[in-house]
């Protein structure tokens, strides 16, 4: 079993490579739209710094969330949700290793990017790691959470715009502890109780989102 | 879609469905490996009802429908591999699986290059992967050409003599010698 769970994480992880520039796309948006920003509200750094990390967690959420319209869409095309089912993988771990190579080629991307995003928004120095700390916490939560949409919105036309209103009000309390983890680290007030509230909900995420999604997969396959 | 369906399978036998399109061949297949629920009636094997475990039941079954599953990004090899992996066969049984459709020349070329026929054969050698009782087949047959419509027919026969069952649908081009033959109506 833990031989298909990782050969469904390495397929999953192969297939967004062999993509390429398809699977960077949520990213670039992320950088572009941000780096927009300094340009559109000026480059005077008190502003910038009193945004930044509102606007960095809004587009962190928007960024997972368009790279989730795809993550059981592609598979329920071409078959190959049939064939997965079939395996010896229960749907709860099927949907949990879809969400681990998804979270792998987007949020952990946006945490390894983030130092950088910080300095663009001109945030002060000391908000780098927490930062980075509070989206490697936050970031899966997300894939979790909207991986729930994504398989209830499998053969859905127009399921983008569908999975934006299904999920973004569920992020919310990630947008909220994260930005306010970063913000109480830069007014000296510590951040570790809202990246503790953080750690929580990924954890409640992490044993009931893959349950909800495989609800919705059986649903999907009828 | 249909009513009053009964018929049950020895080891070793064979049901071919037959019916026009739309008579609910691909929907009893569906319904018998598990994906939907039937609305009335009972769907056993061995005596036990199948909704009672369906993991257990679709990790005994190679189901092959319309679509070939089959990821055109990754090379044949790859596509195997993972279908194995999932399944819990193991990599030995790959290259028996890749000789069974004449698929070792081709084996690692990435899946975009198939044809029809090609991804169909990919497909099908999914069920040599592992031996799974219960083989469910949407239109085997679309697509083949004839030698390996052949190879087809003799994977299923080799399957019936190993005990295993088997239920197609199919609108004449694949044969099977004594099989059961139920008829859907429109």
């Amino acid at each position: 079993m833990i031989r298909a769970f990782c050969a469904l994480i390495r397929r999953d992880l192969r297939l967004g490579l062999r993509r390429g520039g398809d699977s960077l796309q949520p990213l670039l948006f992320f950088v572009l739209a941000l780096s927009l920003f300094p340009l559109g509200v000026g480059p005077a750094p008190e502003v910038l710094a009193r945004i930044g990390v509102g606007v960095i967690w809004v587009l962190a959420l928007l960024a997972v969330m368009l790279s989730l319209d795809r993550l059981y869409q592609a598979d329920a095309e071409d078959g190959s949700l049939e064939l997965l089912v079939q395996g010896v993988l229960p749907l709860e771990l099927l949907a949990l290793g879809k969400c681990v190579a998804h979270w792998l080629t987007s949020g952990l991307v946006l945490v390894l990017v983030s130092p950088l995003l910080a300095l663009l928004m001109q945030l002060p120095g000391k908000a780098e790691g927490v930062l980075a700390l509070a989206l490697l916490l936050g970031t899966p939560t997300l894939t979790l959470v909207g991986s729930i949409g994504a398989a209830l919105l499998i053969g859905a036309r127009r399921g983008s715009v569908l999975l934006a209103l299904l999920v973004l009000p569920l992020y919310i309390p990630v947008l909220i502890f994260g930005v306010s983890a970063v913000e109480g680290e830069v007014m000296g007030l510590g951040g570790r109780p809202q990246l503790l509230i953080l750690g929580a909900m990924l954890l409640a995420a992490l044993a009931l989102a893959p349950l909800a999604a495989a609800a919705a997969l059986r649903l999907a396959l009828e | 879609m249909f009513a009053g369906l009964s018929f049950a399978l020895a080891p070793g036998e064979v049901l071919v469905l037959r019916g026009p399109n739309g008579s609910g061949k691909s929907s009893l297949l569906r319904l018998l490996a598990g994906f939907s629920a039937p609305a009335a009636g009972r769907l056993a094997w061995a005596g036990a009802r199948v909704a009672d475990d369906l993991a257990a039941h679709r990790a005994r079954l190679h189901y092959v429908g319309h679509s070939d599953a089959v990821k055109s990004l990754l090379t044949v090899r790859e596509n195997l591999a993972f279908a194995a992996a999932l399944g819990g066969a193991g990599a030995a049984g790959l290259e028996r699986a890749l000789a069974g459709f004449d698929l070792q020349a081709l084996s690692d070329l990435p899946a975009r290059y198939l044809s029809a026929g090609q991804k169909r054969r990919l497909a099908l050698a999914r069920l040599l992967l592992g031996s799974r009782p219960l083989w469910l087949l949407d239109e085997p047959g679309v697509g083949l050409d004839a030698a390996n419509r052949m190879r087809l027919e003799q994977e299923v026969a080799a399957h019936r003599a190993a005990g295993g069952l088997a239920v197609l649908a199919t609108h004449g081009d694949v044969a099977v010698e004594n099989a059961l033959q139920l008829e859907l109506a429109p």
